[in-house]
């Protein structure tokens, strides 16, 4: 079986490398396994001369191989100098397939595999853990023997494969690096996601390639991919430039040909390349193979590590993106420091370590980084579950504050999605507006601001310390990543977070035990779009709170669905049935993905008859509500047309992703003269380049929703940036900052499409220049060959960067697009405001 | 960070209150801005004006040189450097916190109201010379700016549903498309049904001259000629006629985008060099006015 190492390395990524350096510069008999031909795959695979960037700035680099900001090539250059220098044993072609202890059985050492089926069903499976050395099976059939295993694989995983018979046939391939390659061939795209539609547009873009390229559908619709990539898709099969082929799979592969099952019966047609995109399987499965647990099912979660990087299996090390660390420059220290961990360096400090203690420099009290995570781990109930290393990698995306007594922590209205930890002292919630000497307090311990977080929108109360009080900002996603980590903590924060809601909601002078038996039997559920969640007619009696997301309210009027209102997020429905004992008078559905907090109609009777107050104000709004759905009924004989018109265009608005807006541009086309001023404007106000396409998008009714951001509620884009480099600002904007990267996952992510990735054009001459002069494009975005020859008179190349609407964030007066349209055709709008029926149907003219 | 900040931000008068005020906002047009505010004052301007004139005893007759037409000649003159400064205003967005809309408004209603003022500033005294040329430019520019008025508010509603949700860009990509199909569709062909259809192929899609774009009629085009001389029934044909018919509807509907366009922005090309022209003839007015008189 050959030599047993001190370490394997898996993956040859920046982590993998690093790890690889350090362990041959100690001189550590060690190997590092790769998977391709190459170091580094995912840098490989960036786009051609990407320009890298090196972040955050602030973390040292603490590694044996260099990194610097800098160009693709360069980098990966200087890598494979470094690597080969350093005399590393590097086994190319390499892929790990699975990993087993070959020493004794560890007690009571048993992972347990949870596989869910497509159809829901989970089947759980035991696996005995073993001690090692471990053996790792490759691909090829080999077997390495080490003591000690890193897995630096990253979170790319592998492309799903077909399964077709002959799908194993070299003519089948995963990836297309460079469509020019292929001339003259039959290719079959396999997949109907943004990638196969981008792949197989590519392959037929230059019909001087005369290639026949197909693309296989099993319906007849594109529901995974974006809507530009569909409409461009079926503009080339108009222009036979290519061909979807609908309601067709694949039955056989033989070299040539592809037999496909159709709608028709089989079918054989002539292929030379098939290129399957049909997405990929993340890591996780072989992962936990190994023996590795991670923190939770969630499909966020990483895996369980020690303050060393050390997994549930003995032995066997994790570092990188599979770590939960997406950044190069971190991936490149805990490479470095795992091997020093592994060769018995107990003192070794992380590299973050400064980062951290400058966190805690303003708090009072002298304790040392260490002390004050831990007083914060000790402290702040739902941190308690937490392990040191995961504590440090928290404190990266949150912020301890100290706070003297009545000082504000936030506003009410503000904006803010983070969530706050008591660690000492209390705060006082300000729950009447209209009366601050009105407070209830929050002890050390507990949390608050979880509203934001859970809502996206803006705080309800303002919140002070009552004392002197040292708090815990938790961002969004430290939150929750703190609640895919900790179980507890999430069910803490749900459980206080109804409390608080009910509280906030009904108000007038509820205390905590007056509900706390309805929190008790309150129920968090999940509503798809489009869910109903309470139908016209029905007798059902529960009462329900909107917890994220939106809600739209329906009555059907003579067989048609009249669209009655809009509800955001905080309110509550289904009170009128309950309190009145009458069948349901509106059906309700979920605008967007929503969450609702169930209440048991029963507790809710009992909660309004202990408290005349809030029985009050139950019938006042339920008044209010029975209101408007006369004044739209009653419309409805006089102006049939109306009603209808403001139904349609209300869903046609929801459609669009209203429902999740905060803040959206839209323009009347009643109004707009095609001056695109306001690309113009938007243009002129950030770096010469604008953040909305008024053309594109959807209109109804004279109603147009450009492509420009809506500001979400829960941003999409925010989901997978690794520098975490976009952030709600001050004023509810969702804005990237300086220190993105470029890597284009926001681009993806946004369903809307208003991203774009661009490099910051040089300025321009003066207006005044322009106008007397002629010097210069002029006002608005300059065309793309100006930008090009002016960057390069200008020299330093620019690094494309994500760019999108910041709602004008620092600029006086607020949205320069709706400042700069001369006829009132555009105006930004939040969804609860402007979904009322005067608003919907008012003639502008 | 996050909720210090958001914290010094808030209060009244912060941008808070500015943003809710207009994520509150209706979708009113320049001309009702603020219920119809400059309308009103460009009333009162006008029938101010008009009382003075009638009340004030001017000797020896109403003309410029009366205090009184002195007075007019000014506010007359301030508005039309005013009136100018749209030309700036519209491309420099920032800084300041104002709207194009709100200041379109006011161009437009004390742009008519000027009529009124200017026309009691000559005391109804014509003649062959700069100051009357002056006053003719002026209302030159007032006559193309009420057209301006019209089209703005009559027209954005057909360039919307011309438009049916596509941006300049996929109809030309559309018309691209077609023809592809039309190259290969027309490859069977004979020799004069081919060449009407290369004809077609050939000619410029913004083919025509300024009047074809604003009338919409282009009695050159190759495509509807194609069309009309296309013979023969054979399969081949009636696939090319049926192209070329989708050709012609594409065609159909980039010139009804042109035209409407070009409507709405023709009457500026006179409304910008005019008002260049009246403010040129307004300063030699005036410097005539302190040397001779
Ligand atoms: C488009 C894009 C742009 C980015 N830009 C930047 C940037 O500018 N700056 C920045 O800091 N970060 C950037 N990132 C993030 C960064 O590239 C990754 O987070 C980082 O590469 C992760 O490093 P890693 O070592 O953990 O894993 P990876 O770099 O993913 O490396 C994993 C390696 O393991 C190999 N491997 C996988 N499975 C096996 C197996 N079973 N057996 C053997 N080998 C295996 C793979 O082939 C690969 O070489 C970007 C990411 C993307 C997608
Ligand atoms: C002597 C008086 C006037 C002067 C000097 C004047 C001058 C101008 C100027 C310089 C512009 C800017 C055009 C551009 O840069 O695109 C403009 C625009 C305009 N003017 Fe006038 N104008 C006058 C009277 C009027 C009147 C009386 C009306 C209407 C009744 C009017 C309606 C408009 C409109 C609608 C615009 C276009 C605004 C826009 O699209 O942004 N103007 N005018
Ligand atoms: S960029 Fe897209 S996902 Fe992000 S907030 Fe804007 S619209 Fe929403
Ligand atoms: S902002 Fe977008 S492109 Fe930039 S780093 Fe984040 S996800 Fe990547």
């Amino acid at each position: 079986m050959g030599e047993i190492y001190t370490v394997a390395i898996i993956g040859s990524g920046p982590a993998g490398l690093s790890a690889a350096a350090r362990a041959a510069a100690l001189g550590l008999s060690h190997v590092l396994l790769e998977k391709t031909d190459h170091l580094s795959d995912t840098i490989y695979k960036y786009q051609k001369g990407k320009h890298v960037m090196a972040t955050p700035a602030n973390l040292v680099l603490r590694s044996d191989i260099d990194f610097e900001a800098g160009k693709r090539e360069v980098i990966l250059g200087l890598w494979d100098e470094q690597i080969a220098g350093h005399k590393v044993h590097v086994k190319y072609h390499a892929e790990a397939r699975a990993i087993r202890g070959t020493g004794d059985a560890i007690p009571g050492s048993v992972q347990q595999l949870v596989t869910r089926a497509r159809d829901g069903t989970k089947s759980v499976r035991d696996i005995q853990r073993h001690a090692p050395p471990y053996a790792i099976e490759l691909a090829n059939g080999e077997t390495v023997m080490a003591q000690n295993v890193i897995l630096a694989i990253g979170t790319q995983g592998n492309p799903n494969r077909m399964r077709c018979p002959g799908a194993d046939l070299p003519h089948v391939q995963y990836q297309l690096d460079d469509p020019a390659e292929y001339v003259d061939e039959h290719i079959v795209i396999v997949g109907t996601g943004d990638a196969g539609i981008e792949n197989a547009r590519g392959l037929a873009e230059d019909p001087a390639q005369r290639n026949t390229v197909s693309i296989l559908n099993r319906g007849t619709e594109f529901p995974t991919a974006k809507d530009a990539n569909v409409k461009a898709l079926m503009a080339d099969h108009e222009a036979g430039k290519l061909m979807i082929r609908t309601e067709s799979e694949t039955a056989s592969i033989e070299p040539g040909f592809i037999t496909l099952t159709t709608r028709d019966g089989e079918l054989r047609i002539p292929c030379d390349r098939i290129i399957a995109r049909i997405g990929s399987a993340p890591p996780r499965a072989f992962v936990e193979e190994c023996g590795i647990e991670f923190s939770s099912e969630d499909r966020s979660a990483f895996p369980k590590l020690s303050p060393v990087f050390e997994s549930t299996a003995p032995g066997i090390f994790v570092i990188g993106a599979l770590a939960g660390y997406p950044l190069i420059k971190h991936c490149m220290n805990q490479g470095h420091d795992v091997i020093e961990f592994i060769n018995g360096n107990t003192e070794l400090k992380p590299a973050d370590e400064p980062i951290i203690a400058a966190k805690f420099a303003s708090l009072p009290g002298n304790r040392s980084t260490g002390e004050w995570l831990e007083f914060l781990r000790t402290n702040v109930s739902i941190l308690n579950g937490m392990n040191p290393l995961q504590m440090r990698e928290f404190m990266l995306d949150s912020e301890a504050r100290f706070f003297g007594p009545s000082e504000v922590i936030f506003e009410r209205n503000a904006p803010g999605s983070s969530l706050f930890g008591i660690a000492s002292g209390s705060v006082a919630v300000e729950v009447n507006p209209a009366d601050p000497s009105i407070t209830i307090p929050i002890e050390a311990g507990s949390i608050f601001g979880e509203v934001g977080l859970i809502s996206g929108r803006r705080r309800g109360a303002t919140i002070r310390a009552a004392e002197d009080t040292i708090v815990v900002e938790i961002s969004r996603l430290a939150a929750l990543k703190l609640q895919s980590q900790v179980p507890t903590a999430k069910a803490a924060i749900q459980r206080i977070s109804i409390e608080r809601q009910l509280l906030q909601m009904f108000g007038s002078g509820l205390k905590r035990e007056d509900v706390a038996a309805l929190v008790e039997a309150a129920r968090v559920e999940e509503k798809r779009a489009g869910e109903v969640v309470v139908a016209e007619g029905a007798d059902d009696k529960d009462v329900f709170i909107i917890r994220r997301g939106s809600m739209i309210v329906e009555k059907a009027i003579g067989e048609r669905p009249v669209f009655l209102s809009y509800l955001p997020a905080g309110s509550y429905f289904g009170e009128m049935a309950v309190i009145d004992g009458s069948l349901r008078t509106a059906t309700v559905k979920a605008a967007i993905k929503s969450e609702v907090i169930r209440l048991p109609g029963e507790g809710f009777l009992a909660l309004l008859e202990k408290n005349p107050a809030l029985r009050e104000k139950a019938m006042k709004d339920m008044a209010g509500r029975r209101a408007t759905n006369a004044f739209i009924e009653s419309r409805k004989d006089s102006f049939g047309g109306a009603v209808d018109l403001y139904s349609e265009t209300a869903q046609f608005l929801v459609d669009n992703g209203i429902g999740e807006a905060t803040d959206v541009l839209l323009i009347d086309e009643k109004l707009c003269i095609g001056c695109d001023n306001c690309e113009k404007a938007c243009a002129d106000s950030h770096d010469g380049l604008t953040r909305l396409d008024r053309e594109a998008g959807r209109t109804y009714a004279h109603l147009h929703v450009p492509t420009s951001c809506r500001h979400c509620e829960h941003p999409h884009c925010m989901a997978d940036c690794p520098p975490n480099a976009i952030k709600r600002g001050p004023d509810g904007e969702v804005f990237i900052d300086d220190t993105c990267i470029g890597c284009g996952n926001c681009q993806r992510n946004c369903p809307y499409g208003v991203i774009r990735m661009d490099a910051k054009p040089p300025k321009k001459p003066s207006l005044l220049q322009w106008m007397l002069f002629g010097r210069g494009p002029g006002p608005g975005e300059a065309s793309y060959n100006w930008r090009k020859k002016a960057a390069a008179k200008d020299g330093t190349p620019k690094a494309k960067q994500a760019i999108k609407c910041d709602m004008c964030s620092g600029i006086d007066g607020g949205p320069a697009c709706v400042r700069a349209c001369p006829t009132g055709a555009a105006i930004r709008v939040s969804p609860d405001k402007f979904l009322t029926f005067t608003k919907l149907t008012e003639d502008a003219e | 960070m996050m909720a210090t900040k958001a914290a010094q931000t808030k209060g009244g008068t912060g941008r808070f209150t500015q943003d809710e005020k207009r994520r509150d906002s209706d979708h009113v047009s320049f001309l009702k801005h603020r219920g119809f505010r400059w309308l009103w004052i460009a009333l009162a301007l006008s029938a101010a004006s008009i009382a003075g004139y009638v009340l004030i005893d001017q000797e020896p007759r109403p003309n410029g040189g009366t205090w009184y037409g002195y007075t007019l000649g000014t506010i007359g003159f301030g508005l039309i450097l005013w009136l100018s400064l749209l030309g700036v205003r519209k491309r420099r967005i920032n800084p300041g916190a104002w709207s194009l809309k709100a200041w379109t408004s006011a161009h437009v209603y004390l742009g008519l109201s000027l009529a009124v003022v200017g026309t009691l500033h000559t005391g109804f005294q014509m003649g062959w010379n700069v100051h009357t040329l002056a006053y003719v430019l002026m209302l030159l520019v007032i006559v193309t700016g009420i057209y301006g008025v019209v089209v703005y508010a009559t027209l954005p509603a057909s360039l919307s549903s011309n438009r049916k949700e596509m941006t300049r860009a996929q109809m030309l990509d559309a018309l691209t498309a077609i023809d592809r199909q039309l190259e290969s569709a027309a490859q069977p062909l004979g020799r004069a049904e081919a060449d009407l259809v290369i004809a077609a192929l050939a000619q410029d899609v913004f083919y025509g001259g300024p009047l074809a774009r604003l009338t919409g009629r282009y009695p050159g085009c190759a495509t509807s000629r194609a069309l009309k001389r296309m013979g023969g029934n054979s399969e081949e044909t009636a696939r090319v006629g049926s192209l070329l018919e989708r050709r012609r509807d594409q065609l159909a509907q980039i010139r009804g985008a042109l035209r409407i366009r070009a409507m709405l922005e023709i009457w500026l090309f006179i409304h910008i060099p005019l008002t260049i022209a009246l403010i040129a003839a307004l300063t030699a007015h005036v410097i005539s006015v302190f040397y001779y008189w």
